[in-house]
């Protein structure tokens, strides 16, 4: 059985972001990137199924951008993914989720993938997505926000978090892309010895023209700060002199200290 | 502007945010159409065409089967908007919906611009103006971001139909697992979230609860974490709680998580970030670490 696994480096969110010139997405300077969050649950689901099946299945893991993303390829292969594909595009942030889902799909297409794992949606970008228009591009069987998954080699059973903690249990036929929610699994930590043998790992590497980059259908402007409320009041300073602001305010504007509820 | 609203209907009940569909349609000065599947004793109450399936006959959660559904009422419309909500089912069926249109998508938009759309990013820290290129688009709100227009009216029913066959099926539902604490009661909520850094700091978050009397909650990464449990989630897929002071210490403040937790009457959040988007919807921003400020607060606080 052929596992993909699609994985996106973003940048660590307590970083500070400024626009970069264009004003379209932000500057990299200065951020420290990782593997997107969603996407370690799809790894470790693809690697601990491809173990349960043993045999011949094999899990191949790829991600779009520029040279910094063989960083988070070289993770997922010390987590146990076989290979790698590297599309090397260094305007990736810059494509929307129809660019990257064709890219995707253009690679995933008659190489007999049976099964495609990939976070529900990026931390950065947020759009949940790409993992379905690559199912709809292969006319892949598709559920998103897994959140418990078993897979039997012909079908594969979904719990799919709805709202309110209530789950829908989902039954697809293969070939499939299941797209993962954060809690689905406990990722492991790549050990030094799977680090180092990760590194002789086959890396291929592709260009966006190879895996039939498709035009834009959407673009992006105005990136900003999201304002905060105009009616926060921001402190800073040393912790007692806060701690006695904090307290002298919320006796002025909230009732919780004045009934002795403080103990 | 023409735009067509998709409701959905979960467990047999019209979800009650499409309200909010036509809050947007409102906002946006669009004609608006809806196309439902779902059950024929739960129909919104609206002017308009309202493209029907019964979700008995097609299923729930069927989405490839919705899909075909959502396209017959998008042929007969021919809108240059098809809106969901940005629900499980919404970001499921839309990207489906658009790539068959061949349309640009723009998820989770919160704000209208001039021919385009302001959605958040970066979990909700930043934001960004997202403009389709294609004569129409797909959308899905952001929950809350519009105010629910108050619809009424009984629509004009033009029933849809189409083949049942999918390779997807909802064998069943599964409820909430329980809850230990009804945290929706509490006075006062101090709850958790990934800037505590390690499960130890957990404790000088509950001995801050203590100290105010109030209960102790967690957003999503603590409790996947296991530092605390389930049943004291708040956010969009935990509880929601609306108690008079609501303490925020080290949550960013993702949109999930605030959707739990918005109606509270004042919200003090703790965080080293000072751009975290908590800063949105809190009256008092504390800029510090958890470690040194919060056992100042509570000696304060025992005083």
């Amino acid at each position: 059985m052929k596992i993909l696994v699609c994985v996106k480096q973003v940048p660590d969110l307590e970083g500070r972001f400024v626009p970069n010139a264009a004003g379209t997405w932000f500057d990299e300077s200065g951020l420290a990137f990782r593997m997107n969050d969603y996407d370690e649950f799809a790894v470790e689901e693809a690697v601990g199924l491809r173990e349960r099946l043993g045999g011949d299945a094999e899990v191949t893991a790829l991600s779009i951008g520029p040279d910094r993303v063989v960083e988070t390829l070289r993770k997922a292969m010390a987590m146990g993914c076989d290979r790698g594909v590297h599309v090397r595009d260094g305007a990736a942030a810059e494509r929307d989720p129809w660019q990257v889902a064709s890219m995707i799909a253009g690679y995933a297409r008659s190489r007999g993938f049976e099964l495609i794992l990939t976070g529900m949606q990026s931390i950065d970008r947020g759009s949940a997505q790409v993992g379905v228009l690559v199912a709809e591009l292969l006319g892949f069987a598709c559920t998103t926000t897994a959140v418990g998954f078993s897979c039997d080699g012909s079908t594969a059973t979904v719990e799919r978090e709805l709202e309110g903690g209530a789950k829908g249990v989902v039954r697809l036929k293969l070939p499939a892309v299941v797209t993962c929610q954060l809690g689905l699994n406990t990722p492991r930590y790549p050990t030094l010895p799977n680090i180092l043998k990760a590194k002789k790992k086959e890396l291929l590497v592709l260009a966006p023209g190879d895996v039939g980059l498709e035009a834009p259908l959407a673009a992006a402007s105005g990136f900003c700060r999201h304002e905060r409320s105009a009616s926060c009041l921001v402190l800073e300073g040393g912790a007692d002199d806060l701690a006695g602001r904090v307290v002298a305010e919320l006796r002025e504007k909230t009732a919780v200290l004045r009934r002795g509820g403080a103990r | 502007m023409k735009a067509l609203l998709v409701a959905e209907c979960r467990q047999g009940r019209l979800a009650g945010e499409y309200a909010e569909l036509f809050g947007f349609a409102r906002a946006l000065g669009a004609a608006t159409s809806l196309v439902l599947v779902g059950n024929p004793e739960e129909l919104p109450g609206f002017d308009g065409r309202l493209h029907f399936a019964d979700a008995r006959e097609y299923g729930e959660y069927s989405p490839d089967v919705h899909k075909r559904l959502v396209l017959k009422a998008v042929e007969a419309e021919k809108p240059d908007l098809v809106v969901f909500m940005h629900s499980s089912y919404g970001w499921d069926l839309a990207p489906r919906v658009a790539a068959a249109m061949r349309a640009a998508q723009v998820s989770e938009v919160s704000g209208i611009g001039e021919g385009a759309f302001v959605t958040g990013c970066c979990n909700g820290k930043m934001r960004r103006t997202v403009r389709p290129l294609t004569p129409r688009a797909v959308l899905t709100l952001q929950p809350g971001a519009f105010p629910a227009g108050t619809p009424c009216g009984s629509p004009e029913i033009i029933p849809i139909g189409t083949s049942t066959e999918t390779p997807v099926e909802l064998l069943r539902y599964e409820p909430p697992a329980a809850e230990g604490i009804d945290l929706s009661r509490a006075e006062v909520v101090v709850s958790a979230g990934r800037g505590v850094g390690r499960r130890e700091q957990v404790e000088l978050v509950r001995a801050l609860a203590e100290a105010l009397g109030g209960e102790v909650g967690a957003s999503r990464p603590v409790v996947d974490a296991g530092w605390l449990e389930h049943g004291r989630q708040v956010g969009s897929t935990g509880q929601t709680v609306a108690p008079a002071l609501y303490v925020a210490c080290g949550i960013s403040g993702a949109i999930q998580h605030v959707a739990g937790m918005k109606g509270s009457g004042f919200v003090l959040a703790v965080n080293t970030d000072r751009d975290a988007p908590i800063g949105e919807v809190a009256d008092l921003l504390v800029v510090a670490d958890l470690a040194q400020f919060l056992p100042a607060l509570i000696l304060k606080l025992r005083v």
